[in-house]
């Protein structure tokens, strides 16, 4: 397991490093504007208006019209910052975990309550490349 | 003289706040949690702190991403509970203490560890919902707490072995200053959680249970455990746990366990709790 040391390795994780606090600058403080009750009611009431007031890129304008949070991490967001727009359509962590694992609510709820995802096999990319090319042989 | 009483791990997931705040702790789902921390409420209730120093660490609510400040210490009397989307909890202002926290910060400054100070701040669930788990709902929180800020969101978070110096720093600050004050610190946050990406809802328990075993007895150990280490087992917001740390460093190498609870799910996080005090006090206490 050694070899594997590096973070960027680390599979379906986007770590919050220099690039994405750099990538997701406006986007995270996009979200963060909502912790306040006027600003969700204005979001909500026409959240494509409400968007232009911030320099986001076309994929994360996208991304958060479409509510996809997966999408929104992959372009800089943080969760805790993409949590307080999670919040404002209603949705908690948990839901938005769900979502971003692309299964349901009710079978992630199900795999949490019997002991969550194994860390086995999800350690690393390499690794479970490695393992596939063993598969295939 | 004031001194450390004891330490405390304690995960601060929010869906547990929101729990106790919408009255569902007896619900199927959540009596567990709560049960399991009954034990710790009677025994902070049997060690009735002065004062909490709690490490906590905010969640892009009081700092934005305008300024990422790696440790950071409350200096005002008050401290309200922020807004974080669905409304601030339902939960006592927390009271700082002045004096004590500008005695801290200059002493833990003096020893070369350069704290940011706030002078005002809100607190989200980090800081609020382990005073829930310890005192339950009271109209005011027992003691006055001492907000020291961890920055975990962006990484890198400081190593563990800087968090555990951190610890001993504020150690002799505490031994050193002058009132009688019992004094708990509150580590908070973790066990194993991911709460983004397509790996949400990792969780390692046996790596958890192993943190939670060489908190008494390697403590040093765990200080050389490497942050990617913590993302890769425990889940990238796992990396918490390194305020468990400070909370260790705090204490004497010779600790008791008190008590430890441990369970699977809080929503998507796995929550532990330690109580851990100091030998040489148990010895003359008991």
């Amino acid at each position: 397991m050694k070899k594997y040391e590096h973070y960027t390795d680390i599979p379906g994780t986007y770590l919050f490093d220099k690039n994405a606090c750099a990538r997701g600058y406006h986007l995270n403080m996009f979200c963060m504007s909502l912790m306040k009750e006027e600003n969700r009611r204005r979001f909500l009431a026409n959240d494509a208006a409400y968007l232009e007031e911030y320099p986001l890129t076309d994929s994360q304008r996208h991304a958060v019209l479409d509510r996809n949070w997966l999408r929104m991490i992959q372009e800089g967001g943080n969760i805790y910052y993409v949590s307080k727009l999670g919040a404002t359509c209603g949705l908690s962590f948990e839901e938005m975990a769900a979502a971003m694992t692309g299964m349901t609510k009710e079978n992630y709820r199900k795999m949490m309550l019997s002991g969550g995802r194994s860390v086995e096999g999800n350690r690393s990319k390499i690794e479970q490349l490695e393992l596939a090319g063993k598969g295939s042989h | 003289m004031a001194q450390i009483v004891a330490g405390i791990g304690c995960s601060h997931v929010p869906a547990i706040g929101v729990a106790l705040d919408l009255g569902k702790t007896q619900d199927e789902y959540w009596k567990d949690v709560f049960k399991g921390f009954e034990r710790t409420k009677e025994l902070i209730a049997e060690i009735k702190p002065d004062l909490i120093i709690e490490i906590y660490n905010d969640h892009g609510t009081a700092f934005s991403l305008k300024s990422i400040p790696t440790f950071s210490l409350g200096v005002a009397a008050e401290f309200k509970p922020a807004d974080e989307g669905w409304g601030p909890r339902p939960v006592p202002v927390v009271k700082g203490d002045p004096d004590f926290a500008w005695y801290l910060a200059e002493s833990l400054i003096l020893n070369e560890f350069d704290m940011t100070i706030m002078n005002e701040i809100e607190v989200d669930h980090g800081l609020t919902v382990p005073l829930s788990l310890l005192f339950g709902q009271p109209k005011e929180w027992p003691c006055p707490v001492i907000p020291i800020c961890v920055n975990v969101v962006t990484y890198p978070s400081p190593t563990g072995k800087r968090c555990f110096a951190l610890g001993r720093a504020i150690r002799k600050a505490v031994q050193e200053y002058k009132k009688d004050l019992r004094v708990v610190v509150l580590g908070t946050g973790g066990m194993s959680h991911q709460i983004h990406g397509e790996r949400c809802g990792l969780i390692n328990r046996s790596w958890d249970e192993s943190f939670l075993d060489r908190l008494s007895s390697d403590p040093q150990g765990l200080t050389e455990i490497p942050l990617v280490e913590y993302v890769r087992e425990t889940g990238a917001e796992g990396i918490e746990m390194v305020m468990w740390l400070i909370m260790r460093g705090a204490l004497d190498e010779d600790v008791e366990e008190a008590y430890r609870f441990y369970h699977v799910p809080a929503s998507n996080t796995a929550v532990g709790n330690i109580v851990l005090t100091n030998r040489s006090q148990t010895k003359v206490t008991t």
